[in-house]
């Protein structure tokens, strides 16, 4: 393939690891910034977003769409609740102390992904899109006979695939708007700047990190249940969005919402472009050292303040 | 015989201990009709550690090489078991880690005091295990299909009888493809060890059939959207020849198809890309007339022979190679009929060398050794093999089938002949 | 007794303990414990970064993989004999933890977890990448012949336990030292109260490198003695899971105690291991316990044992 679809079928493809990546990451960074922990169970919470998508779409299994539609309504609310009840019953218990956070977590991972496998079983099993038509994708050069519409072999998308970027924005709009416009998002970010504060305001912290523990864990499950028609719902399939939120929200710059997008379209643009260039093992291998390096050169992130 | 008695399908060690306590008893029951000779031997079961990958990534495969391996089991146990004792399968799960799984085969020899390990499919797993095996002389039954064994890389105390390997595998696909498909091959793999395998044992063989190999496309480990590294299949392409492993095989394949869209070469691919996967599945209608390997035909074939049918039966796999009890659950066809087979020939192997006890591990390995031909039978429902002792090595026929309507057609058989190549070790060389 | 002695004693106390071991236990067990003394090196690596220096890295899986390979590779290659194999593989981890430390201490807290996370994760990839030699995830055996020292063959269960408890030795009176000078209190002090080391006068920069440094080479001391002692070598135990599992020892043991990632390793070994003859389901077995711990012995085992009863635990 050429030069120029290659790059636009790599672009493509970037924006949409880059799309789910955002919502995931963004899940982790709220937890992150209002409660300090490192939640390592995160990238489970996505597994499960995507296992109950594909167990809400099986039991309805009228429609795709139908049965799609009530996977992102109900996965991400589960999730949620799940997560809160987690919150309550672990993290609260243990003050919040990052170390034993980190433990409890990796118990929570091992928990959830053993039950996953005893109910739900090792195979990967597909969602069906609500709609996925192949869209050609038209692209021009100069010829012969001057400039021309082509349609290269093999450059196209899926009407899911755009959808699904679609479907990012507007979920990360939303948060955006309670996050800036509401009294929810006020509380949420009185806690993260000081929280002994924000409780002499008679904030309720405790209830305060249930719901962001439950809220950053529907997230993940969002994004999963958007990719669960493109890959599928896999009880292993946790781990990498779990490393790559990880690494989102601190090259993002700690607590940083709009950072978080920032970094996440870096990451999943440079994971897709930086393959056009070069062979996909070296590729993953020279993205990872950029990426460190970036850490390297900035340690507060790209959006974060110094000294921190 | 005592069919209810002696079944011994154990999943865990406590139902192990228990089912020894009965089998034990029915045994010693049942011996003295098995001729005079038995009465003077212990009753003991006979043990065989069976190293399953139950959780991590190769768990799909295991659960399906737990029912085959116990299905067999039982099968020997109704035919009155091997010298006349019980056959107890002691399943430890490996966790698809090299590092538990030597550790798992260390538990079977010196705390379970099995007879035998046996089992496992990933090759790292396999790689990670045998020197241990090795070093506490304990016969270790692979049903890998890597090319580990006969590649001479591993030791006198492990040997794959019951499935081919990916060497052989791989070369005898060349003449079919460019006969059939095209020359022009563009192979995606994914870039580890098994992959590498398909790549350079294929290039070379199609080479030698006059074909090219024009682009080799290796996939990262763990990567989960592939449509970015399709622009890479060149123009002038052929055929595409498609191998991956894990749980990503779906959204792989789904995406070449999106890819290609209306206008796709002819594309040849390794069952292992659709293992466990139905081929229904949506999105994978473009699959329609492409062609895959199959170790063994997942969908019953008209010419089905009985030995297919009966092995079908026992492990409880309907006609379109899923779970007889849930439709919805596609078995690992291709692959655990090893585990099957196997077990057969420990027993063959084991009644060859009077084996007794762990004193007679090295009797049981030339026994295994002295094999060669192994007949199409239930004991072999795969098919025919020829088993190299010296390589420690199983050589068979392998299928190419075509999809069609939904279903996997049978369109070739390789011969047995195919699959040779020169032998790279003598193991029966090395001392026990 | 002053705690000087008492640590000592303590130390020798293990060692004759775990020589003691050997004698007592079946050979299941002495095989498991052969394992668990060298990754509990790991771990110990592992801690002195972690539990003494407070720097927690989700990187070490390269120190580990670097002694690994430079042994492994080197015998494969080159034919070197086992302890000039060993030695290039504590250089290799040299050579990586100092190329690492330098630039990821140019970060602090979640940053360098990321960084050493990063750097780990280019790793196992290029271990993937150069698949031609290093046979990637597959890996490749060293045979049992070529694993003789010094007339003694280490694939012998006695002689392995031997060589994986003189190696646990070794490491163990190293960090006992270490902790104890000034060099180690000058961890401790930057640990606590970075700022306040640096207005002291210390050299922080430098001695965390050290640190880095010290802790690299001894988890590639154990991912040396791995291969050398269990005859493989693979690019899983260059993934992540591998990184994530000293700090969980570590956390389990007791942080900034000696003796916790040795009580750490083997506790989740046989928590592992007995849970699964027990139960498939060991993997939740082993979640709801790590679960019950964080919630009833927050320091960690060794920790709890610290804060109760002994608080001169080193």
């Amino acid at each position: 393939m050429d030069f120029g679809p290659h790059f636009l079928i790599a672009s493509l493809e970037g924006a949409i690891t880059a799309a789910i990546l955002a919502l995931t990451a963004m899940g982790l960074s709220i937890v992150f910034g209002v409660m300090r922990v490192v939640n390592v169970a995160h990238g489970e919470f996505y597994m499960l977003g995507a296992v109950i998508a594909w167990w809400v779409a099986h039991l309805i299994g009228i429609h795709p769409a139908l049965g799609f539609v009530a996977a992102l309504l109900l996965a991400p609310l589960l999730v949620g609740v799940l997560a809160a009840a987690a919150d309550k019953l672990i993290l609260q218990k243990i003050g919040y102390d990052p170390d034993r956070t980190i433990v409890g977590t990796i118990g929570l991972l091992y928990i959830i992904q053993q039950s996953t496998l005893m109910t739900f079983g090792p195979d990967a099993r597909p969602v069906q899109p609500p709609f996925n038509t192949r869209l050609s994708i038209p692209w021009f050069e100069f010829g012969d006979n001057g400039f021309e519409i082509i349609w290269p072999w093999g450059l196209g998308t899926t009407s899911y695939k755009l959808f699904v970027i679609f479907a990012a924005i507007v979920i990360l709009t939303g948060l955006w708007a309670v996050m800036t416009r509401t009294k929810i998002g006020l509380i949420m970010r009185a806690t993260q700047q000081d929280n002994e504060m924000a409780r002499a305001f008679g904030v309720p912290v405790e209830r305060v990190y249930a719901w962001v523990f439950g809220l950053g864990a529907a997230l993940a499950a969002a994004g999963a249940v958007l990719v669960v028609p493109i890959q599928q719902a896999h009880y292993l399939m946790g781990g990498d969005p779990l490393l790559l939120s990880f690494i989102v929200v601190i090259i993002g710059g700690l607590g940083s919402l709009p950072g978080t997008v920032i970094a996440a379209i870096f990451i999943g643009m440079s994971d897709g472009i930086i393959s056009v260039f070069f062979s996909p093992t070296l590729a993953k291998i020279i993205a990872t050292l950029v990426v460190a390096m970036v850490l390297v050169f900035r340690p507060q992130g790209l959006l974060g303040k110094a000294n921190p | 015989m005592n069919k209810k008695n002696t079944i011994i399908s154990s999943i865990t060690r406590r139902t192990a201990l228990k089912a020894l306590g009965a089998g034990t008893i029915v045994a010693s029951g049942a011996l003295p009709r098995l001729g005079g000779y038995a009465q003077a031997q212990s009753s003991e079961p006979i043990k065989i550690g069976f190293q399953v990958h139950r959780t991590g990534i190769g768990a799909a495969y295991g659960r399906w090489y737990d029912r085959t391996t116990n299905a067999a089991a039982q099968r020997i146990n109704d035919m009155g078991g091997i010298n006349g004792r019980p056959v107890e399968i002691i399943a430890e799960d490996d966790g698809t880690d090299p590092k538990r799984g030597a550790e798992v085969v260390e538990k079977f020899a010196t705390q379970h005091g099995c007879d035998i390990a046996f089992g496992t499919l990933f090759s790292h797993v396999v790689f990670g295990s045998a020197p241990r095996a090795g070093e506490l002389k304990i016969p270790y039954f692979v049903v890998s299909e890597g090319h580990h064994v006969a590649s001479g890389k591993l030791n006198r105390y492990t040997l794959q009888p019951g499935i081919t390997d990916v060497k052989s595998q791989v070369q005898a696909m060349a003449p079919f493809v460019s006969d059939n498909l095209g020359k022009k091959v563009t192979m995606i793999f994914p870039d580890f060890a098994f992959g590498h395998d398909h790549r350079d044992y294929f290039s070379e063989a199609i080479e030698r059939q006059g074909g090219e190999v024009v682009a080799k496309i290796a996939i990262p480990p763990t990567e989960t959207s592939f449509t970015k590294y399709f622009p890479n299949i060149p123009r002038d392409t052929e055929v595409v020849y498609h191998v991956m492993v894990g749980p990503a095989v779906l959204t792989f394949v789904k995406e070449l198809g999106e890819f290609f869209g209306p206008s796709r070469p002819e594309i040849f691919g390794f069952i292992d890309s659709l293992e466990a996967v139905d081929i229904n599945s949506p999105g994978l209608e473009f699959l329609e007339g492409t062609y895959f390997w199959e170790g063994m035909p997942r969908y019953a074939q008209p010419d089905q022979t009985s030995h297919d049918k009966a092995y079908r039966a026992a492990v409880g796999v309907d006609d379109n190679g899923a779970s007889t009890s849930d439709a919805k659950d596609v078995s690992t066809f291709a692959h655990m009929f090893g585990c099957w087979e196997t077990l057969n020939i420990v027993k063959k192997g084991m009644e060859a060398a009077d084996y007794k006890g762990p004193d007679d591990r090295a009797k049981l390995i030339e026994a295994v050794e002295a094999m060669s031909d192994m007949p199409l039978s239930d004991d072999h429902p795969q098919g025919a093999k020829l088993f190299n002792g010296k390589t420690h090595q199983a050589f068979g026929h392998q299928y190419i089938s075509k999809v069609k309507d939904g279903r996997l057609d049978l369109s070739h058989t390789t011969s047995i002949e195919d699959t040779f190549y020169d032998d790279e070790v003598d193991y029966t060389k090395q001392p026990f | 007794m002053t705690d000087t002695r008492r640590s000592q004693a303590l130390h020798a106390g293990v060692i004759l303990l775990l020589i003691a071991l050997f004698f007592v236990l079946p050979a299941y067990h002495v095989g498991n414990l052969a394992r668990i003394l060298v990754l509990a090196v790991y771990a110990m690596g592992y801690n002195l970064l972690f539990g003494y220096t407070g720097l927690l890295s989700l990187g070490h899986a390269l120190f580990f993989a670097a002694g690994m390979y430079g042994l492994g590779m080197t015998m494969q290659f080159f034919d070197l004999d086992p302890a000039t194999a060993f030695g290039s593989g504590l250089i290799a981890a040299l050579v990586v933890s100092a190329v690492v430390g330098f630039l990821a201490l140019r970060t602090s807290g979640v940053a360098f977890m990321i960084v050493t996370l990063m750097f780990a994760q280019a790793g196992y990839l290029t271990i993937l990448y150069f698949g031609e030699y290093t046979r990637g995830d597959e890996g490749f055996v060293i045979q049992q012949a070529e694993r003789v020292f010094a007339g003694f063959d280490l694939t012998g269960p006695t002689e392995r336990y031997v060589a994986a408890l003189l190696l646990f030795s070794v490491c163990f009176s190293l960090i006992a030292y270490i902790v104890q000078s000034p060099f180690g209190r000058s961890l401790v002090a930057i640990r606590e109260n970075e700022e306040r080391a640096k207005m002291l006068g210390y050299d922080v920069v430098r001695h965390k490198l050290k640190a880095v440094i010290i802790s690299g080479v001894m988890s590639g001391a154990a991912g040396a003695g791995y291969a050398l002692l269990f005859g493989y070598a693979g690019a899983t135990f260059a993934t992540v899971q591998y990184s994530i599992l000293p700090l969980l020892w570590v956390l389990l043991g007791g942080a900034g105690v000696t003796i916790g990632p040795l009580i750490g390793t083997a506790f989740m070994f046989y928590l592992i291991d007995y849970s699964s003859s027990i139960t498939t389901a060991y993997m939740l077995v082993a979640g709801v316990v790590l679960v019950l711990l964080t919630l009833f012995a927050p320091q960690g085992l060794a920790g709890e044992i610290r804060k109760r009863a002994l608080p001169w635990l080193p």
